[in-house]
């Protein structure tokens, strides 16, 4: 992440650096996208050769108002995180601060009341296909959140000791650009998941 | 110029700031390694865990204490607490000219991580020949002469090896060191991903090759379940060491593409790029694209190993097909991740010792590019008999025979310089035709396979093993040795022996051949692939076969020796010995560490044999 200040850094080094950087996170997402493409094709060719979904037995699908508010969650902290690249592109550093913190907030909620359903949902991983296919999606895309949480406390701390600017915050940015894509992986995948 | 900047910076930063992760180097991350690994063997006893648990957690600590203690994160590491990064120390990785130690430490020069993976391949390539020598052994006669579960193990572990060896020892190798000096740029877009990328791979490497003390594995690279749900812990080594490599070939494809989208030189326009970064441009789109789907169906199977989910389990819901699915979606691009990079470097050589401009060359670019979309609407060929969907079988049929026509673009491309060429019969020049017979006869015999009902005859037997080895050695290997001698000089700053290399070329080319035209006839005949044992009658051509493998052996023994001699005695070689026009030519060999003095502007194609100028803008640094 840290290629601007590369050897013989000066204005010209440091916008190609960024843009550089910038292009390599569509990248990496693009092979994300793959991956979440792997997962979802597995859980759809495995449910529609079921004969019911869930499998016939004793397990029950997950209520929806956990995961609706979650839903909630996630989709408002995209728009703070945008929020926050608007500051940072004003060089605002306490309105970074502050539109962080409350990004930061809302997918620290998020990740714990996926955690409680998780220890309340009654059914584990060894819970057959559903079970495997559920906890795949979600935890694969947990474990996004919870990289892109770890993202945002890194960035907000630099913003904290000063390091950003109106022209140079690229890691904000390329943090963005990964939290509206875990943003819309839910999306698909509570609409897959639990909704469908 | 670059130079007293650093040398400025370094006085300002240089007494402020230790990095707080120790030296870091290899003996560190052997140490880290091995604290890693009895930090997660540790673990899985508190946990109680099942021994595929224990490898699992074993394996995932003892990666992260080597990447930790060879200095991979160490940067990141400083960035993510918020402290600047000491300038004098990421010169430092860089590397100095002319030290050795540099190549076992985490460099982020691209041509020292260039040569770690070129001589990692080599390396790789000798253990995994060494392995198909053992199966020649066991197949030169019928009946069995070693153990069948060992031949098992030793036929999957060649294959793990040499796909890996075919992945990633042009792009990796070749391709680190060439492509930021053939566009004009200094380094890749993200040297220390570069190197993280490479130090991701000895361990996996290691953990491949001492399966057998896990048991093995006997399910072929392909790892199809149930077979790989039931096998060993061997097992579990394979698909977590591939997964790794995965993760490591995903890093550097997206360094790739950055690098050639956007350090190219001033003028190097995409229609001036050579076409071996144009080839390597195609693979890394591939391999970004195709390679987490396979990190994806392995990560599945090794979740139905180790915690109990039912993925492929049709036992309990599960679909067998859907892995194969998945798996092939990656793997039939992988074939052209493995093959595209050798046919730019065959496309790079022949211009040269043709003393031609390459012929056709917007139509070779817009081949590999359709190649490599084409690529992902084959892959079931793969699958005609395992069942899947019937109705699946003529599309991907008909997409299959279609992909053969932008091969044969190429393929014409490599045809038409030598056509009325020049022809100067340099060993590079010796693999393109060797090349060329070989990767023609694998192309012809994939039309059998491609076609449905011999496909189901010819399913599972030797002639599959032939037509593959006949694809992978000829087009990956062929260019790979290609590849190798033409960019010797550049890289070593030595000649290799022409005899020697002659010697390997006819040597290694008529054994080759011979080993694996008969196996055509014997897959014709009914004998199957991956099985230590067969009928009786097929002993003699088997024989036969054997005795060819091992002279392809023997004739890479000379290759390894006159490549070890000549890097350190050989005589030292000119700046440009072959009078090529692309830009790693136009500087020392080898290069010096920032490459280009002045980042050279660019005026014209690096293909204009036999025209009156050359292209260079000022006449020396660019063509």
């Amino acid at each position: 992440m840290t290629t601007h200040v590369a050897i013989g850094a000066h204005d010209e080094d440091a916008a190609a650096a960024a843009s550089n950087m910038l292009l390599a996170v569509k990248l990496a997402i693009l092979s994300e996208v793959m991956l979440f493409g792997a997962l979802f094709a597995a859980y759809f060719v495995i449910r529609g050769e079921s004969p019911g979904w869930p499998p016939p037995g004793h397990l029950e699908r997950p209520e929806l108002v956990l995961p609706g508010l979650n839903t909630l969650l996630l989709v408002t902290s995209s728009v703070t995180m945008q929020l926050a690249v608007r500051a940072a592109r004003a060089g605002n550093r306490s309105r970074i601060l502050r539109w962080l913190g409350l990004t930061l907030l809302l997918g620290g909620i998020f990740i714990v009341i996926q955690a409680y359903e998780f220890s309340t949902n009654g059914f584990g991983l060894d819970a057959g296909t559903f079970g495997s296919t559920f906890y795949i999606l979600t935890g694969f895309h947990g474990a996004h959140v919870l990289a892109g949480a770890i993202l945002i406390a890194i960035v907000a701390n630099r913003t904290r000791l000063g390091l950003f600017s109106a022209e140079h915050h690229t890691s904000l940015e390329g943090t963005s650009y990964y939290w509206h894509f875990v943003d819309v992986v839910w999306i698909f995948l509570f609409s897959s998941l639990y909704v469908l | 110029m670059i130079a007293t900047r650093v040398l400025a910076a370094a006085r300002t930063f240089a007494p402020r700031s230790r990095s707080f992760v120790p030296r870091p180097g290899l003996p560190r991350a052997i140490l880290g390694a091995i604290i890693g690994f009895a930090l997660g063997i540790g673990l899985a006893a508190e946990l109680k865990a099942e021994p595929g648990q224990l490898l699992a957690l074993a394996y995932l600590f003892g990666l992260a204490g080597f990447l930790l203690g060879v200095g991979a994160f160490r940067f990141w590491l400083t960035w993510a607490v918020g402290r600047e990064i000491d300038v004098a120390e990421e010169h430092a990785a860089h590397g100095r000219a002319g030290e050795w130690q540099r190549y076992f430490r985490f460099t982020t020069d691209h041509k020292v991580i260039g040569v770690q993976y070129l001589v990692t391949a080599f390396v790789l390539f000798f253990t995994a020949g060494t392995a198909a020598m053992f199966m020649r052994f066991e197949l030169a006669q019928p009946g069995i002469a070693t153990n069948k579960e060992l031949y098992n193990t030793i036929m999957s572990t060649h294959g793990a090896m040499m796909i890996t060896v075919a992945l990633v020892s042009i792009i990796g190798g070749l391709g680190n060191y060439l492509v930021p000096i053939m566009i004009g740029a200094r380094d890749m877009a993200f040297p220390k991903a570069n190197a993280l990328s490479y130090w991701m791979l000895p361990l996996a490497i290691l953990l491949v090759a001492i399966n057998p003390l896990l048991g093995g594995f006997d399910s072929g690279w392909t790892a199809y379940p149930p077979l790989s749900q039931q096998a060993n812990l061997g097992q579990q080594a394979y698909l977590m060491a591939f997964v790794t490599v995965g993760v490591s070939s995903i890093l550097s494809a997206i360094n790739f593409l950055v690098t050639v989208f956007r350090m190219r030189a001033p003028g190097m326009s995409l229609m001036r790029m050579p076409i071996f970064v144009w080839a390597l441009t195609v693979t890394a789109a591939l391999a970004l694209i195709a390679t987490s789907v396979v990190a994806a169906a392995f990560t599945m199977l090794l979740f139905d190993r180790i915690l109990g989910t039912a993925f492929f389990r049709a036992s309990r819901g599960g679909d067998v097909i859907l892995f194969q699915h998945l798996f092939w979606f990656y793997s039939h691009p992988a074939v052209y991740i493995m093959a595209l990079p050798g046919l730019g470097a065959i496309l790079e050589v022949v211009p040269v010792f043709a003393r031609k401009p390459l012929f056709a060359y917007p139509l070779a670019v817009l081949s590999f590019i359709s190649i490599g979309v084409m690529s992902f609407m084959v892959w079931a060929h793969h699958m005609f008999v395992s069942g899947m969907a019937e109705f699946f079988h003529i599309p991907i049929m008909l997409t299959t025979e279609l992909i053969s026509v932008p091969t044969g673009i190429v393929f014409l491309s490599a045809l038409g310089t030598i056509w009325l060429g020049r022809i100067q019969f340099k060993v590079p020049m010796l693999w393109v035709f060797g090349f060329i017979w070989a990767f023609l006869i694998g192309g012809i015999t994939g039309v059998f396979l491609a076609d449905v009902p011999t496909d189901i005859a010819l399913s599972d037997t030797a002639f599959v093993v032939a037509h593959f080895h006949y694809t992978i050695v000829g087009g990956t290997i062929f260019g790979l040795f290609a590849g190798t001698y033409y960019w010797f000089p550049k890289i070593t700053g030595r000649m290799y022996n022409e005899r020697l290399g002659r010697l390997h070329f006819w040597w290694f080319t008529l054994a080759f051949n011979a080993t694996f035209i008969p196996m055509f006839w014997l897959g014709i005949e009914g004998m199957r692939r991956r099985v230590a044992d067969y009928p009786a009658e097929f002993g003699t051509v088997n024989l036969f076969i054997s005795i060819a493998a091992f002279n392809i052996a023997l004739s890479v023994g000379v290759f390894a020796f006159n490549m070890i001699r000549s890097w350190k005695t050989g005589p030292l070689a000119e700046s440009n010995p072959w009078q090529a026009q692309t830009l790693e030519w136009q500087i020392a060999s080898p290069p010096p560490i920032q490459n280009f003095d002045e980042i050279p502007t660019v005026t014209a194609t690096p293909y204009q044999y036999g025209s009156p100028r050359p292209a260079a803008a000022d006449g020396s640094s660019a063509s």
